[in-house]
C-alpha cells in the first residue's frame, strides 16, 4: 500500500489529510496557520500521521499547497536582491522593465536593470544577434551584488534560444548554482506580464528554497521518505526541484485546490462549487475537473502578470454575516460579519449580535446554539430574512452559470448550513463528506500537466496537422513531467488567430494526467541532486 | 494649450479603449509608453485644433500591425523620429505637431508617447472618433484627403516611404511591409495642413476620452454606476446586459472576424444578443431586432467596473453591458455610410442611427 499527505496552507487555516492510494481519507486535521507558516505545517503533518497510524515508510508522496510565496511578495518581505536582464534592444526600449509596477516594489527589484540586444520575431527569426559581450560585462558587474537573475527575451515563447544562451553565460560567470529565472519557463506571449512574473520569481527563490527544505526536513524528522510536490495555480503539481526554480507558479493554488477537492469529494467533473465561510461565500466553476479560469490579467503584489487564476465571485454572505432588523420590519443582510467570533458574538451563543446563523437557529433549521435566546424574534420577519439569504445565493449562482440549464452545486465550507437542499437553477445539491478539508484533498489529488502556448504558422503543415502537433507537444511535456501516459488528456485548448499576420495562430494547450507510479525518486535523492 | 500628466494619461487610456469599440488593441502598452515618456521628458503638450496655424504640417502617428506582436515586441521609441525625419525630407517641410488617427487602445496613446519623445505638441483631434480597421476609413478620406505620403519604420531603423495612387494600394503595400517588419511597425500617416485638419477632423476627441476615463474612475470611488456616467458623456444607450456564453473567431484575409453570443440577465433575461465583430464590434442584434450598427459605436464593458473589453478579451462567462453610441455626424453621410457602413463589412442590413433603433425597440417592448 502507498499513502500520500496533502497539506494546504491558507490565510486562516492549515489543513492536512492523509490518503491511501485509492484516495480514501484516513486522517484529517485543521489547525490555525502560524505566523511562521512552517510550524503550522509540521504540526498538521504530525497529527495526520499519528492519527492514521499507517507505516511511515509507506507514505510515498507529500503535496504542499502554500501561500509562503504569495505572502513574501504581498508583504515585500525576504525578497532577494535581483538583476533583471531583458533581451530585445533596440525593440522594447519604449517601455523599460518594471514601468507600471508599484513604486515600492520597483525600488526594491529595479536596482540592476539591463536591456541587451537580441530577441526574436513572431516567426522565430532573430530580430538581431544576441549581444554576448554585453552579457559577459553585465555578469561580471552583478557578480557578488545579487542573489538571483531574471531573464526575459522578446518572443521567447516562440524561440527560447537567446534566453538559454544568456543563462549559459551567466552561469559561466556567476557559477553553476546561481539561480537564474528564464521567462519562457514561466509565462506566455506578452513580454511585460511574462517579464514581471519572471522578476517576481527571481525575487522569491530563497523563500521557496527555505520552504521546500523546511518541508523536506520536517518529513525526514518524522521518518517519512516521500516524494515531495508543490501545487500550482492550475491545479497540477510540480516537483520540489522545479518549485525551487519556479516558485511563482505556486501562487494562487489555494482556491484551485478547494475547487478540485470539491470535485473529487463529490465525484463530479462539471458543477458549481459554492464555498461558504464565516464572512463570504465564494463561487467557482468546475469544468472537466478543473476550475474555469478568469479572463482578466492577474496582478500579484500590484505587478501585472499573465497568470490565470480561477474565476471566482465572492459575495458578503456567510455564517457570521450580521442581520439588522428595523422597527418597521425592514432589514439588511451584511455585508459585514462577526466572522470567526460567531461562537462569542452570535445571539444564540450568548452574544449581542444577530447573525445569519441565529436566524437559522430561530427558524429551527439548525440545532446549534441555544434556541431559547432567539425565541423572542418575530418569525414572519425572520422568514423574510431567510428568503433573502437564499435569494442572494441564487443570484450569485446564476451569475456564474453559462446557460439557463440547471446545474449541480457542490456546497462546502462551514457557512454552507445556511443554504437549503433546493435552490433555484440548481439541479442537485451535494454536501460531500470531509468538506472542511477540501483544500488539502485538492492538493493531495493534483495531477501532473504539460502545456504549450506558442504562435504557429499554418502555412507549413496546415491547420489540422498544426493543432495535432501542438497537442502532442503538450502531452509529451506532461509525460516527461511525470504523468502516467495512459491517463493524460487535453484539459484546455485555445486557438486564437492573429489578426494581420496572415496565416498565424496562437495555440494554447494544456494536457494533464495522474501521477505515474514509475520512476519514483525520493525526496532525499532530489535534494541531494538539486 | 494644456499639459497632460500621469493621471490624464491613465484616464485617456480607459476612455480611448471604450471608444475603440473592442478594437485598437490593449491600451496597456500605449499607456505605459506614454508614462515612460512622461517620466523621461515631462508633461505632454496638448493643443486644440484652433491653435494650429493653417499652413502648418501636421501628421498622424501610431502603430500598425498585430496587437499580439505589439505586446511582445514593444517599440523602441526611436522609430517615430526616423519616420518623421523621412517624411519631413520627402515633403520638404518640418512637422509642426502630431495627432492620433483613431480612438483606440494603442493608437490614441502612441502619439502622446511619441510627441513627448520628439518634443512636439499633440493636437486634440482624430480622423475616426472611434476605431476602424482600414486606412481609408477616416473622415479625412471623406473629404478627399490622401493617407500618403506615409512612412513606416521599425525598431531596426528601416524606413519605408509610400506615395500611392489610391488608398487600396496604400492598404496593400503597408500591410506587406508591416508583416516583413515583424508584424508591427510605427507609422506616420495622413500628413496635411492645419486648415485641412480643422475642417475634416473630429475635434476634442482626447478631451472626451479623458472625461470618460475620469468618470469611470470616479464612479468606482464614489459608488456611482459607471455605465450611466458613460452614457451621459457619449449620449449613448444601454443596449443589453448579459453574460458572454459563446465566442466564435476566425481569420479571413488577415482579420479576425467573429461573433459573440451574450445571454440576457436582469431585465434582458430570456433574450440573446448577437455581437458581430471584425476587429471592432460592428453589429449588435437580438433575434427580433437590430440594436446598433456601424458606424455608430458599440462598446462592451464589464458590468461591475465599467471598463471596456476588447474583442480579443471577450471570454466565456464575462458579465457585460453592451452600449450603443451615436457616431460623429460626418459618418452619417452617403459617402460615410458607403465607406464604413454595414454593407462595406458585408452585413446584409441598412444603416439606421442607433437613437432610432433604440426608440423602435422601446415601442416593441
Amino acid at each position: 500500500m502507498s499513502y500520500r499527505i496533502g497539506i494546504d496552507v491558507g490565510g486562516t487555516h492549515t489543513d492536512a489529510v492523509l490518503m491511501d492510494k485509492d484516495y480514501r481519507v484516513l486522517a484529517k486535521t485543521k489547525t490555525s496557520t502560524t505566523q511562521d507558516v512552517s510550524s503550522g505545517i509540521y504540526a498538521a503533518m504530525r497529527e495526520v500521521i499519528a492519527e492514521s497510524g499507517v507505516p511511515r515508510e509507506q507514505i510515498r508522496y507529500a503535496m504542499l499547497g502554500t501561500t509562503h510565496c504569495t505572502n513574501a511578495i504581498v508583504e515585500r518581505k525576504h525578497l532577494n536582491q535581483i538583476a533583471v536582464i531583458r533581451i530585445g534592444a533596440p525593440a522594447t526600449l519604449a517601455i523599460k522593465p518594471l514601468i507600471g509596477v508599484p513604486d515600492d516594489l520597483r525600488a526594491h527589484l529595479g536596482k540592476h536593470v539591463y536591456i541587451v540586444s537580441g530577441g526574436h520575431e513572431f516567426d522565430g527569426k532573430e530580430i538581431t544577434k544576441l549581444n554576448e559581450a554585453e552579457l559577459y560585462r553585465i555578469a561580471n558587474e552583478i557578480k557578488d551584488e545579487v542573489d538571483s537573475v531574471a531573464v526575459a527575451s522578446v518572443f521567447s515563447p516562440v524561440s527560447k534560444e537567446h534566453e538559454l544562451r544568456a543563462a549559459e553565460i551567466l552561469r559561466e560567470v556567476l557559477g553553476e548554482e546561481a539561480p537564474i529565472s528564464l521567462s519562457y519557463e514561466i509565462g506566455s506571449v506578452g513580454l511585460l506580464e511574462r517579464e514581471n512574473a519572471t522578476i517576481l520569481n527571481a525575487a522569491i527563490v530563497n523563500v521557496a528554497k527555505t520552504t521546500a527544505t523546511g518541508f523536506i526536513n520536517a518529513l525526514k524528522a518524522e521518518n517519512v521518505d516521500a516524494r515531495v510536490f508543490f501545487g500550482q495555480n492550475d491545479g497540477t503539481l510540480m516537483s520540489v526541484e522545479y518549485a525551487m526554480k519556479y516558485p511563482i507558479l505556486t501562487i494562487g493554488c489555494g482556491p484551485t485546490n478547494s475547487i478540485r477537492g470539491a470535485s473529487y469529494l463529490s465525484g463530479l467533473a462539471n458543477a458549481l462549487v459554492v464555498d461558504a465561510g464565516g464572512t463570504t461565500t465564494d463561487i467557482g466553476v468546475l469544468v472537466n475537473s478543473f476550475p474555469r479560469e478568469s479572463s482578466l490579467a492577474v496582478e500579484i503584489g500590484g505587478a501585472r502578470t499573465n497568470f490565470r487564476m480561477p474565476d471566482l465571485i465572492s459575495i458578503g454572505l456567510g455564517g457570521g454575516t450580521i442581520v439588522r432588523i428595523q422597527d418597521d420590519g425592514s432589514f439588511t443582510v451584511g455585508p459585514d460579519s462577526v466572522g470567526y467570533q460567531l461562537p462569542q458574538k452570535g445571539l444564540a451563543f450568548g452574544g449581542d449580535t444577530l447573525t445569519t446563523t441565529d436566524v437559522l437557529i430561530a427558524l429551527k433549521k439548525s440545532d446549534l446554539g441555544d434556541a431559547e435566546k432567539v425565541a423572542h424574534l418575530d418569525q414572519d420577519i425572520l422568514l423574510k430574512v431567510y428568503d433573502r439569504i437564499v435569494e442572494m445565493a441564487e443570484e450569485a449562482i446564476d451569475k456564474m452559470k453559462t446557460s439557463a440549464e440547471p446545474v449541480p452545486v457542490i456546497l462546502v465550507g462551514g457557512g454552507s448550513i445556511l443554504f437549503p437542499d433546493e435552490l433555484k437553477g440548481v439541479s442537485q445539491i451535494i454536501r460531500p463528506e470531509n468538506f472542511g478539508v477540501a483544500n488539502a484533498i485538492g492538493a493531495a489529488i493534483s495531477q501532473i500537466s504539460g502545456q504549450i502556448d506558442r504562435v504557429f504558422s499554418l502555412d507549413e503543415m496546415g491547420r489540422d496537422q498544426t493543432l495535432a502537433l501542438a497537442k502532442s507537444i503538450a502531452v509529451d511535456e506532461a509525460i516527461s513531467a511525470g504523468a502516467d501516459p495512459a491517463t493524460v488528456e487535453i484539459v484546455e485548448f485555445e486557438d486564437i488567430p492573429l489578426s494581420y499576420l496572415g496565416n498565424a495562430t496562437r495555440i494554447r494547450v494544456k494536457a494533464a494526467g495522474t501521477l505515474s507510479l514509475a520512476n519514483m525518486v525520493s525526496a532525499r535523492e532530489e535534494v541531494s541532486n538539486s | 494649450m494644456r499639459h497632460l500628466g500621469k493621471q490624464e494619461i491613465e484616464d485617456i487610456a480607459v476612455g480611448a479603449a471604450l471608444l475603440g469599440t473592442g478594437g485598437g488593441g490593449d491600451p496597456y502598452i500605449g499607456k505605459l509608453m506614454a508614462i515612460q515618456a512622461f517620466e523621461e521628458f515631462g508633461p505632454i503638450t496638448l493643443l486644440s485644433v484652433d491653435e494650429i496655424p493653417d499652413d502648418a504640417l501636421v501628421v498622424a502617428s501610431g502603430g500598425m500591425g498585430a496587437p499580439t506582436v505589439l505586446v511582445e515586441k514593444i517599440p523602441s521609441g526611436q522609430e517615430v523620429s526616423k519616420a518623421f525625419k523621412g517624411l519631413a525630407n520627402y515633403m520638404g517641410k518640418e512637422v509642426f505637431a502630431t495627432y492620433p488617427i483613431e480612438a483606440g487602445g494603442i493608437n490614441s496613446m502612441l502619439p502622446l508617447a511619441l510627441a513627448a519623445k520628439l518634443g512636439l505638441p499633440v493636437v486634440d483631434v482624430d480622423g475616426m472618433g472611434r476605431a476602424f480597421p482600414e486606412l481609408q476609413m477616416t473622415t479625412f478620406y471623406l473629404d478627399g484627403i490622401n493617407a500618403t505620403p506615409m512612412v513606416l519604420a521599425d525598431e531596426k531603423d528601416n524606413v519605408t516611404i509610400m506615395d500611392t495612387i489610391d488608398n487600396s494600394w496604400t492598404e496593400r503595400l503597408a500591410r506587406s511591409v508591416t508583416v516583413q517588419m515583424g508584424g508591427s511597425a510605427t507609422c506616420a500617416i495622413y500628413p496635411m495642413t492645419g486648415k485641412n485638419l480643422k475642417e475634416s477632423g473630429i475635434h476634442n476627441i482626447l478631451k472626451l476620452e479623458e472625461e470618460i476615463g475620469r468618470a469611470i474612475r470616479l464612479a468606482k470611488e464614489t459608488n456611482l454606476d459607471p455605465v450611466q456616467e458613460i452614457l451621459k458623456l457619449t449620449s449613448g444607450f444601454e443596449l443589453f446586459i448579459g453574460k458572454v456564453v459563446d465566442v466564435n473567431r476566425k481569420t479571413e484575409g488577415g482579420w479576425t472576424h467573429g461573433t459573440a453570443k451574450i445571454e440576457g440577465l436582469l431585465e434582458y433575461k430570456g433574450e440573446d444578443l448577437e455581437l458581430s465583430f471584425q476587429n471592432e464590434h460592428l453589429l449588435a442584434r437580438t433575434k427580433d431586432r437590430l440594436l446598433c450598427v456601424t458606424p455608430d459605436l458599440i462598446a462592451v464593458v464589464d458590468s461591475e467596473t465599467g471598463l471596456p473589453i476588447t474583442t480579443e478579451g471577450l471570454r466565456y462567462g464575462a458579465r457585460v453591458v453592451v452600449i450603443g453610441m451615436p457616431c460623429h455626424p460626418k459618418w452619417r453621410t452617403p459617402k460615410g455610410i458607403e465607406t464604413v457602413g454595414p454593407r462595406y463589412f458585408r452585413y446584409d442590413v441598412d444603416y439606421t442611427p442607433v437613437e432610432q433603433l433604440v426608440k423602435k425597440g422601446s415601442v416593441v417592448k
